[in-house]
Formats: structure tokens, sequence, C-alpha cells
């Protein structure tokens, strides 16, 4: 039931997301909260809910951007793919997931946007999106997945309450 | 009758000598002797009264503390909400000069019909160039109106929702704008990029271009109406063996600070889709 915080704090993340993360770039990038929200998310222990909060940020995002729903669906899901493929083998570090998880996210998702624009006619130079976009946002989204992997683990621990807990 | 007699004379002796010590003294004749004996007494009162003080220093001190921590606290938590005042009316301030700014400009181009609207956010993807702003088709926003500031053209409308707009703007890499330039009296093509700068492609090579010329929108294809301000070209790309110049522009309008924009309401922007020839197999 405690899983429905998924709404506000995937509809809060959009907004802060659209009106202050991405004032504040790097070259021509910036962070991507949502997605670093859904990889700490999908690394916690006992999270059997990744995919829907997924389902639910690509919905949110793909609403206020100009990109359709689909390729965020695509880029999401493959963050919590990976986010759940890695931790089952460095599970001993979390951090060292957290960051593996939000750096491979990242790529795939340029990687899909990038895609997605070339497919649509918009003339992207490949070397100049890597280069201002996509290192720079990197960059960004790396920085935040540490605070955002402690603020989610304890979102993680209030929504599935460790058994000595229960 | 003789007692009285003298104690009468002994008191009046007594005041006599008294008198006379006074007068001596005020005369300054026992000025040794009294400051031996005032600086005495001056020394133990003052050891005294420091002593005292130390006292009542000691004792009334933690009372002050405590109201002095009160106050400093009260008046900590007053600069607080001044500066909090000062950040809201200096804001204030800003959007007036920007809101009297816009009401210049729409009052010089009576010829259009303007909507203001705030900037709200923008798109989450670092693609793209576009804005939200905070009205939408409840007032009277459409696809494909085109978007100012008093210092020139911003972009066009993309999606509409009840009360929000998203916007594309000029700097998108996606946006194309037919564009004039006025000294050289030629038209030509603006195109943005991913870094979010803007320049003039398809340029005319018998077009005599230089740094510093002002760009119009032309008005040519239907998106957006003529004489729209966009920037002044900075550099002039020429060479023989292509088809066309190409130019860097210097936008008119600071994209990184939009805050309020206006959209030009009475603008309905023409598809000419279905007049572009299509090859048919």
């Amino acid at each position: 039931m405690r899983n429905i915080i998924a709404f506000p704090l995937l509809g809060l993340a959009v907004i802060l997301q659209s009106a202050i993360v991405s004032q504040f770039s790097l070259l021509a990038g910036y962070a991507d909260l949502v997605l670093v929200i859904l990889a700490a998310w999908a690394l916690q222990d006992g999270v059997t809910t990744a995919f829907h909060w997924a389902f639910l940020a690509s919905i949110m995002v793909g609403f206020s951007s100009h990109l359709p729903w689909f390729i965020y669906m695509a880029g999401y899901f493959s963050v919590v793919f990976l986010a759940l493929l890695l931790q089952r083998r460095i599970w001993q570090a979390p951090l060292l997931a957290m960051f593996s998880v939000t750096f491979l996210g990242t790529l795939v998702m340029h990687l899909l946007s990038y895609a997605y624009l070339r497919v649509a006619g918009d003339p992207l130079p490949f070397r100049d999106t890597m280069g201002l976009i996509t290192l720079p946002s990197l960059l960004l989204n790396l920085l935040l997945s540490i605070p955002l992997y402690s603020f989610m683990r304890d979102i993680a621990h209030w929504v599935f309450p460790p058994m000595e807990e229960v | 009758m003789k007692d009285l007699f003298s104690r009468t004379l002994q008191t009046t002796i007594i005041f006599l000598i008294i008198g006379g010590i006074l007068a001596l003294s005020f005369g300054g004749f026992f000025s040794s002797v009294t400051n031996r004996f005032t600086g005495g007494f001056v020394f133990t009162q003052e050891w005294f009264a420091t002593r005292y003080q130390a006292i009542q220093e000691f004792l009334a001190a933690p009372r002050d503390i405590a109201s002095l921590r009160n106050r400093n606290t009260e008046l900590q938590k007053q600069v607080s909400d001044l500066q909090a005042q000062v950040i809201n009316l200096q804001q204030r301030v800003n959007e007036t000069e920007i809101l009297a700014a816009l009401v210049d400009f729409s009052r010089t181009n009576p010829e259009n019909t303007y909507k203001a609207a705030s900037v709200i956010g923008r798109d989450p993807s670092p693609f793209l160039h576009y804005i939200i702003i905070n009205r939408g088709s409840n007032d009277g926003i459409l696809r494909g109106m085109p978007v100012v500031t008093s210092e020139g053209l911003v972009g066009r409308v993309d999606a509409v929702i009840a009360d929000a707009a998203r916007v594309q703007l000029i700097t998108d890499p996606a946006s194309s704008v037919n564009v004039h330039l006025k000294n050289a009296n030629t038209d030509a093509m603006l195109i943005g990029s991913v870094t979010g700068d803007i320049s003039l492609d398809l340029i005319s090579q018998d077009a005599t271009v230089q740094s510093g010329d002002l760009i119009l929108t032309s008005g040519l294809g239907g998106g957006f109406p003529p004489d729209l301000i966009i920037g002044q070209v900075v550099n002039v790309h020429k060479r023989a063996a292509e088809l066309f110049q190409q130019s860097t522009v210097q936008p008119a309008v600071d994209f990184g600070r939009l805050q309020i924009v206006l959209v030009i309401i009475n603008f309905r922007a023409v598809d000419i889709a279905p007049l572009v020839p299509t090859t048919t197999p």
C-alpha cells in the first residue's frame, strides 16, 4: 500500500526536473533526476515494484517532454533491468552498483533519444551530442546518484520495512 | 547661669574651630592632609565598588546572556524576514521591468494581440530546446502561435493543454525559420543546434552580408509573422565551392533567462505541407 508514494514522489521529481534541474546545465547537458531515482530505487533490497515505477515515470515525463513516452519507457525499463542485473552481481558494493547503473542507464537513455531524433530528421552531429550533452549529463547524474541513493534507501525501508520491524 | 555661659562659649569655640578648619581646608591650607585622607577614602571606596560590581556582574550575567541570546534570535529572525522581503521585492521589480518592456513592445506593435505567459519549466530532455508556459487552450493559445519577448522572437507553440503549452525555441535543433537580412536585402534560413546556438544557412552567394546585419522574420512559409527581430549576424562563412553562405548569429533574446513571454494570439500559422509537391512512384 505504501507503494503509492510513487505517485507524489515521481510527480515531484518530474516537476523538479522540468522547473529546476534543467536550469543547471553543464555545457549543453543536465542531470536526469527521474532516471537516477529509478536506478536508486531498483537497487534497494526487497523492492519488487521497480518496473511499475519505471512505467509511471515514463508516462509522467513523456507528458511534459517533446520526446514520446515510449522512448522514456524503453530507457527507464533498461535502467531498471540493468539495476536488477547488477544488484545480483555486485550486491556487496551498492554504491558501485549505483554508479554503474547510472552510467550505463544514462548512456542507454541518450542513445535511444539520439536514435529517435535522428530518425525523426533532427540534424544532431554525433560527436557534438556526445561531447556537449551526454558526457556532462553523465557527470551530473553520477554526482546526483550519491545523495539520491541514500534518500531512496530510506524510502525503501519505509515502504518495505525489514522483517524485524514487522 | 555660669554653666550656661561656659557651655555656650564652649560651643561657640568648637564651631569657630570647625569653621576655621573648614575655611582653611577650602582655602587649600590642608591640601596635603586632605589629599592623603581622600586618597585613602577613594581607594577604599573604589576597592569595594569594583568588588561589588564584579559580584553583581557575576550574579546578573547569566540572565543578561539569556536575554541577549533571545534578543539576538529575534533580530536574526527579523533580518531573515527582511532579507526574504528584499528578495521578494527584487523579484517583483524584475517582473515589473520585464512586464513594462513587454507593454512597450505591444504598444509599438499594435497590429498583434498578445497574451503574456510565465515560463514554468523546460523540456526534461537535454536534446531538446523547449519551454513550458502557464497559458493553454483556456487562454486561447493554439498550436503554431508565435512566441516573442520585447527583445525578439522566442519560438512557436508546439503543444497545448488546458492550462499550459510547450514552446519550441528557435534554438532547438529541429527548428527552422525563414528570415530576411535587412541590410543585405536577402532571405535565408535560421536553424538551431544542440548547443543552443543559432546560425544562418541558405544565404545566396550573391548577397553581401556583413557582421552586424539585422535579422528579421521574413514571413515566408506562413510559420511566423514578418519583421520580428531575431538577432544580428556575427560571422559570415563564404566559400566559393559551396552553393550558399552561412553565418553565425547573435540572438536578440537571452534564452537562458526567459521568465515572461508574449504569445501572439491573433496569428494563425499556415500549414503549407499539402502544397509541397511529393514525388509519386
